[in-house]
């Protein structure tokens, strides 16, 4: 019988993994709809974003707000060390996402054209997974003191240290890889060929930094984290699976077919490694404050949680299939017919 | 400056929290209430083949997105601000309230889903009332969101379903601490208070066109339909808000106590209305309803009602609530004033609902019933101070130890400032574009 704490952990990983991918996709298109705008190409992709962004933009936030409620809930203890920690680049993730949000609908159900509104929504789109991934060096511990009664970040610790600035970067060239990866994907679709020439190019140029962030953060993992990066070696095969996904992707975009199957292999190439990376992580939440058993909540909250959640997603799935049916996959919606 | 200015968390996290909610509920109470106004207006269209009623619908809807998605950023603030500004407090509500807080989150997610689906589908289904069953889950899913997070807030104010020992928790029941007896007077008044606002919000935009001279018959139903919806809310209120006062009695002595400065308990209390608190506990220029406050406790003359002198000093409620409390019933009575006037002009053979001083009181009703709404959470909210978990926990026990929230203020402070100028001038030009007798036309070619 595995556990409910395992389970709690399992979902929200999953859930964590989902909003990778899908605020990527935006975020990376605020930056990409920005670019385009300066080097005056916006015509040619800019439509296209915002047809598929517009329905959704609102379920990419839930995703977020899923997460951080449910492990407070799961693990009431990572409200106390997080919530003290994070202070500061917390509140900053939530001004940025604010604005972003807020001007995007206004600029998209309201006024036109904007360009502060556009430049605001490209930047807020790099910053906002910069100032988020601060909550994942966290976790690999040594950036927090605590001393009795407070919790504070160690902010010399946080900016000497070379994983914490990789881990940023990774985080930025990721978000642009995968939304450029999206978008040649949805302008094939949509059978718009400047487009899908344009994103290809993005999401080709972006495939190396990835790869070369990734490596070089694993790198400095091990000299901060000997425990992590040792059970991450013993999972190698799932490590060794994300590669063999990235190149497929590779292939695929450099070939300029099968776009579809392209986008498939960058999200499982990100499964792998953020699951390798995730079960790496075990026990701990926050190294070496809070572990998956100490921090969990009580058996009968647990199990309520786990019970609400299995509701939860006999609604949800099916609404959103609805909303795939609709949007992405129906294709006279994504030419622009409908 | 040194002088004057001491760092202290606790209060800076308390003005924090307080300035993200303050803001916040504006944009949730239109939230709830609105999808409910623009379901019925577009079930009325489709019965009655209405475009009237249909292009009510979808302007309210236009707007609505605007109002939703500062309602969502702001709501996503508070949510991470809980644990970033009450680490201790939601480490407590971790273990025992997480059950609604999750469940809010999935009725946030319903929500968003079908409402981007609604908003990007008119006219795409043959059958118009596919598109209408689209927003019922939005209407549920906006009123479960307000139903769950009311639960946690009810929790707050008599927390039930689990022992507390020594700083410890134990014997969690989650269902249980979510049917707080503060539960359901709490849930309705907010259902029922949203309901009423965004009729009166949506009847004032449609008062003020008729007002700068834009006499035609879309507004002037609009005008019709939504006072009619107000002031079947408004007579739910009245009986909602006896309950609540009922439940205080029984449930938060201290609370009612503070809030009507009833310092000694006694039986045929009386109510008092206005009037200032001197040092020495007693009240000047106040109106005195003999057996008022009885009345309103028990609906017993004779009942004796809990004082404040059964609790130590250092738990009251700050005296304060008093005037608050007085406020919101004055814009209360207001609201009722303005709502009956209506209504009886429209009932009456001669009555004309058309004239000038009454739209523009129909104009005023919107700001004052938002008022109202941000008045009661006040008086709710500082009611039960000195606690975060009444009888448990203190509000400064819960707040974070952290530095620089004095600044996080100062920047929040200035992102509301931008994000609520800036929706007011888009939802303003929007309309502006847009024009109420272009979209007639546009239909009847």
């Amino acid at each position: 019988m595995i556990s409910y704490e395992l389970i709690g952990i399992s979902v929200l990983w999953l859930f964590l993994y989902g909003y990778l991918i899908v605020a990527s996709i935006d975020f990376g298109s605020g930056f990409f709809a920005f670019y385009a705008r300066l080097t005056k190409q916006d015509h040619l992709i800019n439509r296209l974003i915002s047809r598929y962004l517009s329905p959704v933009w609102e379920i990419t936030n839930v995703f977020l707000v899923f997460f951080f409620v449910g492990i407070v809930g799961f693990f009431p203890d990572t409200a106390y060390y997080y919530g003290s920690a994070l202070l500061v680049p917390g509140s900053i993730a939530i001004i940025l996402l604010a604005i972003r949000g807020s001007f995007y609908a206004f600029e998209n159900y309201g006024s036109k054209d904007n360009i502060v509104y556009l430049f605001l929504y490209g930047a807020s789109g790099l910053l906002i997974p910069a100032s988020l991934s601060v909550a994942l060096t966290l976790s690999e511990g040594g950036f927090i003191i605590a001393n009795g009664e407070s919790v504070n970040l160690d902010y010399m610790a946080l900016f000497t240290s070379p994983l914490s600035w990789m881990i940023v970067i990774l985080a930025i060239v990721s978000v642009l890889f995968i939304s450029g990866t999206f978008l040649a994907f949805y302008a094939s679709r949509a059978e718009d060929a400047p487009a899908l020439r344009l994103m290809r190019k993005f999401a080709l140029f972006w495939s190396t930094p990835t790869i070369i962030a990734a490596l070089t953060a694993f790198i400095y993992l091990s000299q901060h984290n000997e425990r992590h990066y040792q059970n991450m070696m013993d999972l190698w095969w799932l490590l060794a699976l994300s590669v063999s996904f990235f190149m497929l992707a590779m292939w695929l975009l450099y070939k300029g077919r099968r776009y579809g199957l392209a986008f498939i292999s960058v999200m499982l190439q990100f499964f792998c490694a953020f699951f390798a990376y995730g079960i790496g992580h075990y026990p701990y939440i926050l190294d070496p404050y809070i572990s998956i058993q100490s921090g969990a909540t009580h058996e009968s909250m647990g199990v309520a949680l786990v019970a609400a959640f299995i509701g939860g997603l006999c609604l949800l799935i099916p609404s959103i299939i609805l909303v795939f049916k609709l949007f992405l996959f129906n294709v006279d919606y994504v030419k622009g017919k409908k | 400056m040194s002088l004057l200015y001491t760092y202290d968390p606790v209060i800076f996290s308390r003005l924090l929290t307080s300035l993200t909610l303050a803001f916040h509920i504006i944009f949730a109470t239109i939230g709830v209430g609105v999808p409910l106004y623009i379901g019925l207006a577009e079930w009325i269209g489709i019965r009655k083949k209405d475009f009237h009623y249909i292009l009510l619908a979808r302007r309210w809807a236009r707007g609505y997105v605007i109002t939703v998605a500062v309602g969502v950023v702001t709501g996503t603030a508070i949510g991470l601000q809980l644990s970033l500004l009450w680490p201790s407090f939601m480490q407590v509500a971790g273990h025992s309230i997480a059950l609604p807080l999750f469940m809010e989150t999935f009725a946030f997610f319903f929500e968003a889903i079908f409402l981007g689906i609604y908003i990007y589908t008119w006219d795409r289904f043959k059958n118009a009332k596919v598109h209408l069953l689209l927003l019922i889950p939005v209407v549920i899913g906006s009123g479960a969101s307000a139903l769950f997070i009311t639960i946690v807030n009810a929790f707050m104010n008599y927390p039930v379903g689990f022992t507390y020992e020594n700083g410890l928790i134990t014997d969690v029941n989650p269902i249980h601490a979510m049917l707080s007896p503060a539960m359901p007077s709490k849930v309705a008044h907010v259902l029922d208070s949203a309901y009423l606002t965004c009729g009166l919000v949506l009847a004032a935009i449609a008062a003020f066109a008729l007002l700068k001279g834009q006499h035609n018959t879309y507004h002037r139903k609009a005008l019709k339909f939504t006072m009619v919806c107000s002031f079947v809310f408004m007579i739910a209120t009245a009986i909602i808000g006896d309950l609540s006062g009922k439940y205080l009695a029984l449930y938060q002595p201290e609370k009612l106590a503070a809030t009507e400065w009833h310092f000694e308990t006694s039986t045929h209390a009386p109510l008092i209305l206005g009037g200032v608190l001197q040092e020495d506990h007693t009240v000047k220029y106040a109106l005195e309803i003999p057996y008022g406050l009885s009345i309103l406790a028990f609906s017993n003359p004779a009942a004796e009602v809990v004082g404040l002198d059964q609790f130590p000093e250092e738990h009251w409620a700050p005296l304060w609530v008093h005037y608050i409390f007085d406020m919101k019933m004055g814009l209360v009575a207001m609201l009722v004033l303005i709502t009956f006037t209506f209504i009886v002009e429209l009932a009456r053979k001669r009555g004309n609902i058309y004239r000038r001083w009454l739209l523009a009181l129909v104009v005023a009703a919107a700001p004052i019933a938002m008022l109202t709404i941000e008045h009661g959470w006040i008086f709710s909210e500082v009611g039960r101070q000195p606690w975060i978990l009444r009888g448990i926990m203190k509000t400064a026990e819960g707040a974070t130890r952290s530095d620089h929230v004095d600044l996080m203020l100062v920047l929040f402070f200035l992102l509301y400032l931008i994000l609520g100028v800036s929706a007011a001038r888009v939802l303003m030009r929007m309309f502006k574009r847009n024009k109420v007798e272009d979209e007639l036309a546009l239909y009847k070619q």
